[in-house]
């Protein structure tokens, strides 16, 4: 492996980082909004038109 | 590694699907953990579920956002999406690979012995037009006089809500069976093609219609985990695209969209250590014990 590709194989890669980040922030945004509830109140509940009954 | 995989894939399943209470409550799980995501295809809907669909979710959000907004509530998903955006960021499509429930039972399928045939790659850009239409647009924009939308995934085509859910609902309460229509019997015929396609292809679902999937395969070159291809070692011996469940040929597209990190290609098939694991771009290592190669030119493994 020459000087070069060595360097490029050892560098940590930022953007999965940025990704993580953004998303994280985007997720706590949606629990500040009261996402969770509306969620959760979904959730719980069997959607009978949803699987194809009813 | 294999083994590993398919313990994980169980563990995996009988997590997200850990209430066993159903047959005496004959309804599903209503506790609280079901505000944590799923990260595989599960539908929430399954009288096992301890936790939410995202795909479900994402469309009940979509499907209500205009009474929402009126009511002065702002659920744009953001919490689903930032659910999933993460596990997206760190894992990607690995997910598909040892967490999914529906993948497992479709890889449990494919080993019933039978010929077995390939899938065109172009089917794979399916996936994505059921994540933008099925999940996120008609949901969004087809609403009725109240302003509702439906849920077109889960509706009209999930084959994981049919099995898991749907049936077993029908079982668990019989009477459910007189409001049966059109709708169950076109889903109970898309599980059934895909029940006999599993047989016969790897993964059929997986690569051409599961939104999830197409949705994190969006960050097959963000993700955090990854593996990578070593040109300096790879003798181009295509080794890696016979194990390849996915159908990637490795070694020409490492990046490729649909690989789902099952590392089989790096553990069961390279010889030559030219395919490793990586974390943030650092290698984590790669086949145990496999033999430091510098192929010379022209040379090729067998």
């Amino acid at each position: 492996m020459s000087m070069g590709s060595e360097k490029k194989a050892k560098r940590v890669r930022i953007a999965p980082f940025i990704t993580i980040l953004f998303f994280l922030i985007m997720g706590i945004v949606g629990i500040m909004t009261g996402e969770v509830r509306r969620v959760l109140e979904q959730a719980v509940q069997v959607c009978l038109s949803c699987i194809g009954i009813g | 590694m294999e083994i590993v995989r398919k313990w994980i894939q169980t563990i995996m399943a009988l997590l997200v699907n850990g209430s066993w209470s159903f047959p005496f409550t004959r309804t599903i799980y209503q506790g609280p953990l079901k505000v944590v995501c799923s990260p595989g295809l599960n539908c929430y809907s399954c009288p096992a579920s301890t936790t939410y669909c995202p795909i479900g979710s994402l469309q009940q959000l979509m499907a209500g956002i205009r009474i929402a907004i009126e009511n002065g509530q702002n659920f744009f998903g953001l919490y689903v999406v930032g659910t999933m955006g993460v596990l997206g960021g760190v894992f990607g499509r690995l997910i598909c690979g040892w967490a999914c429930p529906f993948g497992l039972i479709q890889e449990l399928l494919h080993k019933i012995p039978s010929r077995k045939f390939s899938i065109p790659q172009k089917l794979n850009y399916i996936k994505y037009g059921f994540l933008l239409f099925f999940v996120f647009l008609l949901p969004l924009t087809v609403v009725d006089k109240f302003g509702y939308g439906e849920l077109w995934f889960c509706k009209y085509v999930c084959p994981a809500g049919t099995l898991e859910a749907g049936l077993p609902m029908l079982m668990l309460q019989p009477a459910l069976g007189q409001t049966i229509g059109l709708v169950f019997f076109n889903k109970l015929a898309i599980l059934v093609g895909f029940i006999l396609w599993s047989i016969l292809a790897s993964r059929p679902f997986c690569r051409t219609t599961c939104p999830l999937g197409a949705f994190y395969a969006l960050f097959k070159k963000l993700k955090l985990v990854k593996l990578r291809h070593i040109e300096e070692n790879c003798t181009r011996c295509e080794a890696c695209h016979s194990v390849c469940p996915m159908g990637v040929k490795f070694n020409e597209s490492p990046e490729n969209a649909e690989c789902i990190s099952c590392l089989k290609c790096m553990d069961k098939a390279c010889k030559f250590d030219a395919i490793t694991l990586e974390i943030a771009g650092l290698p984590m290592g790669s086949r145990a014990g496999a033999r430091i190669h510098r192929p010379k030119q022209g040379e090729v493994s067998m």
